[in-house]
């Protein structure tokens, strides 16, 4: 047998899934950062500059508003498009998704390991739509909980990509799930307007979705000066989503529906 | 299925092959039974046993997007090997397969044939005791499954066990010490394939009739040419039995035959 020592502790293997899919990365850098933020520059101009300006009710510029909305919603579609998207071409098409259910790797350790793509993609988008929102808007600032924040919702948003991707049958299907899921999430979960504002039937509708606390989570702790009370329900509501979405995932590739 | 030995799966498509090696290779969950494999129960030890299991599947599973060498380095990783043991066992299987200069190319870069090997390269980096190959030869040209064939031989005789599940009979005839013949999803023969062409006649007989080829097997030539003859047979083929025939026989259809 090999002399050599192997490393199967959950965190090496954790490591060794995310390993392919940050190679793929790396190869694709350029092409990954233009993507990543072409959609939230567009929106930032479209919905920041274009439709509305001026001061909100709390007294903060429209434009510092609507960043930490594009951030939630770039950690939303970044990290969901580029884990989804992967998994089911790995899944679906190259069949190299079976080569790592051959081997000897834990499920939980899967489930994160392929989430980790979707979570620096979605970081590398909020960071940069950061970076030009400190031009941008004075007003906003990097807190400690703004950068958790983010980070958590690129997590669960990735997650939620490995469960679409291990649920879909086709590409076409992935295609429906973005169409009646992710696409209406990223306009009306409280992105580019306040979801109090809106009928309380509808507010019912989109505190279920967890764009919406991702938005109020991210805006607050960007606006520490606007927003004085830090929504830590929707931290937590967040979190449990992210726990649920893991758990799923972590069942289908345990009884092998994929 | 015994310890170092070539063992070949015959059946016809939908006759349960490729399913068999998804359960025991757990990819596909079974619903009633065990299977063991070097002893370890593989429904209720999985990781355990996918430790010195190595699988190459019937579609090449490379991941297109990496070079040959980063799916290797993946493959690895993901048995938990540290980056000296490796790029060791890169270099040397690498060399073994004569892929060292395709090693940074993208996969599509190279031909069907290589590509195969990569897999195979891939599946026995972490050095497996069994190996499954599903039609490892499927859409290969003769020159690309001869090569195939001489690295199976080369991997049997260095103390791998090797299970092949094939539709080319000769394949499983020129390579496997034995054979079990699956059809319906049950076995219906296993032995060594020159002991099921001896239960079927080793002297088998072919000819036309009402449009149709007929074939008929006898224990030795002597029965056969008087066969032929008092059959009025004149145009009869009479020739050595072969494995394809002991197929045709037991499950009444040739190989390839959709259910």
């Amino acid at each position: 047998m090999s002399e050599y020592k192997r490393n199967t502790g959950f965190f090496h293997q954790v490591y060794h899934v995310a390993w392919s899919d940050l190679m793929f990365l790396k190869h694709n850098l350029l092409n990954t950062i233009i993507m990543t933020i072409m959609g939230p520059l567009l929106y930032l101009i479209a919905f920041g500059y274009g439709l509305r300006s001026g001061e909100t009710d709390i007294g903060v510029s429209y434009v510092a508003f609507v960043i930490p909305g594009i951030m939630a919603l770039t950690s939303l579609s970044g990290s969901f498009s580029s884990t989804s998207t992967r998994i089911n071409v790995q899944r679906l098409y190259y069949k190299s998704f079976d080569e790592m259910m051959l081997c000897p790797l834990s499920n939980a350790a899967i489930v994160l390991g392929k989430s980790m793509l979707g979570l620096v993609r979605g970081l590398m988008g909020c960071f940069l739509m950061y970076a030009i929102g400190l031009v941008l808007a004075p007003d906003l600032e990097l807190t400690p909980l703004a950068v958790i924040c983010v980070i958590i919702s690129c997590m669960v948003f990735s997650m939620l990509g490995m469960l679409a991707a291990l649920i879909a049958k086709s590409h076409q299907s992935m295609s429906t799930f973005n169409s009646l899921i992710i696409l209406p999430m990223t306009f009306l979960c409280g992105t580019f307007f306040e979801v109090d504002s809106l009928e309380p039937i509808f507010q019912g509708i989109l505190y279920c979705l967890p764009l919406t606390h991702s938005s109020l989570c991210i805006r607050a702790a960007c606006l520490p000066d606007f927003y004085t009370d830090f929504p830590w329900i929707s931290l937590a509501v967040l979190v449990v989503f992210g726990v649920v979405i893991f758990a799923l995932s972590h069942y289908m590739l345990k009884v092998r529906k994929i | 299925m015994e310890e170092g030995e070539l063992f070949g799966f015959l059946g016809p498509n939908g006759a349960g092959k490729t399913t068999t090696v998804r359960c025991i290779s757990t990819l596909t969950n079974v619903t009633s039974g065990e299977i063991y494999v070097n002893g370890v129960n593989v429904v209720k030890e999985q990781t355990k046993a996918k430790k010195f299991m190595g699988v190459i599947q019937q579609t090449i599973s490379l991941d297109k997007d990496l070079t040959i060498r980063e799916n290797m380095v993946s493959h690895a990783m993901y048995h938990g090997m540290g980056k000296a043991e490796r790029n060791a066992r890169i270099k040397d299987l690498s060399d073994y397969f004569g892929l060292e200069e395709y090693l940074d190319k993208p996969v599509d870069s190279l031909s069907g044939g290589w590509k195969k090997r990569a897999a195979i390269v891939c599946a026995m980096l972490h050095q497996p005791k069994v190996l499954f190959l599903d039609e490892p030869t499927s859409g290969l040209d003769i020159n690309a499954r001869r090569l195939l064939w001489d690295v199976v031989k080369r991997l049997n005789q260095s103390g791998t066990t090797i299970v092949l599940t094939t539709h080319y009979i000769e394949e499983a005839e020129a390579l496997c010490d034995r054979v079990g013949i699956i059809d319906h999803g049950k076995i219906i023969a296993l032995d060594k394939p020159s002991v099921l062409i001896e239960q079927t006649g080793r002297t088998a007989v072919e000819y036309m009739e009402d449009g149709k080829t007929v074939y008929n097997y006898f224990h030795s030539m002597d029965e056969a040419q008087k066969f032929v003859s008092a059959g009025g047979h004149e145009d009869a083929t009479v020739r050595k039995t072969n494995l394809e025939d002991v197929f045709v026989e037991l499950t009444g259809k040739s190989v390839g035959d959709q259910r």
